[in-house]
């Protein structure tokens, strides 16, 4: 059984799918990641999708639910390095509009770069409302 | 008579005089083009058709048989359709060189077979049916010319009015020329995203000025790329938008909410340096 490996730097969790992507694949994902969210406290999710080159109406979903759940945990997912012909299916196949809220960056190292600034905007957001309230 | 001796002999037996009344309908007709093809080619062809034409007859009376005569017969119309087709004969002139020669036909088989009314009929209805059938077929080639003409230039259009520039770093510039229909906005599209890749931009400046009308088709085709484009990580700016275009897509209820939009490339362009972090500063006003 394919496993796919969720790594955590500072508050951030990397997550790289390196295998063929299923959809049973797909959930367990979801599952671990949301645990380990819970677990490490994380902030912010990398899903660096490079290696990824067949996405069907399905995971299309899945990662769109996944980003939403992690905000709903306080983490913002970030999805990168999407390839041109998996975005044009995506978006032939009308997923793009669920897709929509989801923020999206060209490589880790953009990705990354955003993350933290992300982060670090709302965390002074965060203790602005701290201190009023 | 399972075959025509009458029509291929009356044919072969009178072949210079059909091909002398022939020549002079086809010139005293109003299709003649006399700008557009000599009467040495002209005779050249007709000499050429008929001799091909009683042999053919000779074997069967279907023009789609598979025999060689036919096929023969076939190919030198086939390039008599193209080269008529590319001199800009119309379809009915070319059509007409093999309509025109029922009238010479008519006129030979009713000398010689003017003892039997019944085979006279019979053999007219012969020849109108075969020739019928030629003439179509000329028409038919001809289409198919012009049809490659129009499909070559279609394919040269693509690759013409597809280019996708680099403006500055991270940032690529899509000039669109020419309506979009959903073939070229896929090409666009697949073009737009491989270049994001090369290139790592993380803007892409989509220019619309060339677009001369923006319907409901094309507006949906525009925000498919942005939305490509988006998830790949690349944010669009569409700029480039006419006042008419502006009208028009608020009446056609179009949403562009989620689109960042500019009047012009300019400002697109200024808009996607703020966002990569570069200004741009007149030397002179600096101190």
């Amino acid at each position: 059984m394919d496993h796919i490996p969720i790594l955590k730097m500072d508050n951030i969790l990397l997550v790289s799918i390196q295998v063929e992507m299923h959809d049973r694949l797909a959930l367990t994902l979801q599952k671990n990641l949301m645990t380990s969210i819970v677990e490490t406290g994380a902030r912010g999710v990398l899903l660096d999708i490079t290696a990824v080159e067949t996405v069907d109406s399905f995971i299309g979903r899945v990662i769109a639910n996944t980003a939403s759940m992690t905000r709903i945990l306080n983490a913002e997912t970030l999805l990168v390095g999407m390839r041109p012909e998996v975005a044009i299916t995506l978006v032939e196949l009308g997923v793009s509009a669920s897709l929509k809220g989801i923020r999206t960056a060209l490589n880790v190292d953009k990705g990354l770069q955003t993350l933290r600034t992300l982060l670090a905007t709302s965390d002074i957001e965060n203790s602005r409302y701290g201190e009023t309230g | 008579m399972t075959n025509s001796p009458s029509l291929h002999a009356v044919i072969k037996q009178s072949q210079i005089e059909i091909l002398a009344s022939w020549l002079q309908e086809q010139l005293a007709s109003p299709t003649w083009r006399p700008d557009l093809m000599t009467e040495p080619e002209l005779r050249q062809q007709s000499e050429e058709f008929i001799a091909l034409f009683a042999e053919a007859l000779q074997t069967t009376d279907n023009p789609n048989a598979s025999n060689e005569q036919w096929v023969r017969l076939r190919e030198m119309l086939a390039s008599i359709s193209r080269l008529r087709a590319a001199r800009g004969f119309s379809p009915v002139e070319t059509a007409t060189f093999i309509f025109s020669l029922k009238q010479s036909l008519f006129s030979k088989l009713r000398v010689a077979l003017k003892e039997d009314a019944e085979a006279l009929v019979t053999e007219i209805w012969r020849v109108t049916t075969v020739l019928d059938h030629l003439g179509l077929y000329t028409t038919e080639i001809y289409q198919k010319t012009r049809e490659d003409v129009i499909r070559r230039q279609q394919a040269e259009m693509l690759e013409l009015s597809t280019p996708v520039v680099k403006l500055w770093e991270g940032v690529l510039a899509l000039p669109l020329i020419g309506t979009l229909d959903s073939q070229r906005t896929q090409i666009v599209m697949e073009n737009l995203l491989q270049k994001i890749v090369e290139t790592g931009s993380s803007i892409v400046i989509v220019d619309i000025t060339g677009v001369p009308t923006v319907d409901t088709l094309v507006a949906q085709h525009l925000l498919k790329t942005v939305a490509a484009a988006r998830l790949m990580g690349s944010d669009c700016i569409i700029s480039g938008i006419r006042p008419q275009t502006a009208q028009t897509l608020v009446h056609l209820g179009v949403e562009l909410r989620d689109v960042i939009t500019r009047a012009t490339l300019a400002d697109a362009f200024v808009l996607a340096l703020q966002r990569t972090g570069f200004s741009i500063v007149r030397p002179g006003k600096q101190s």
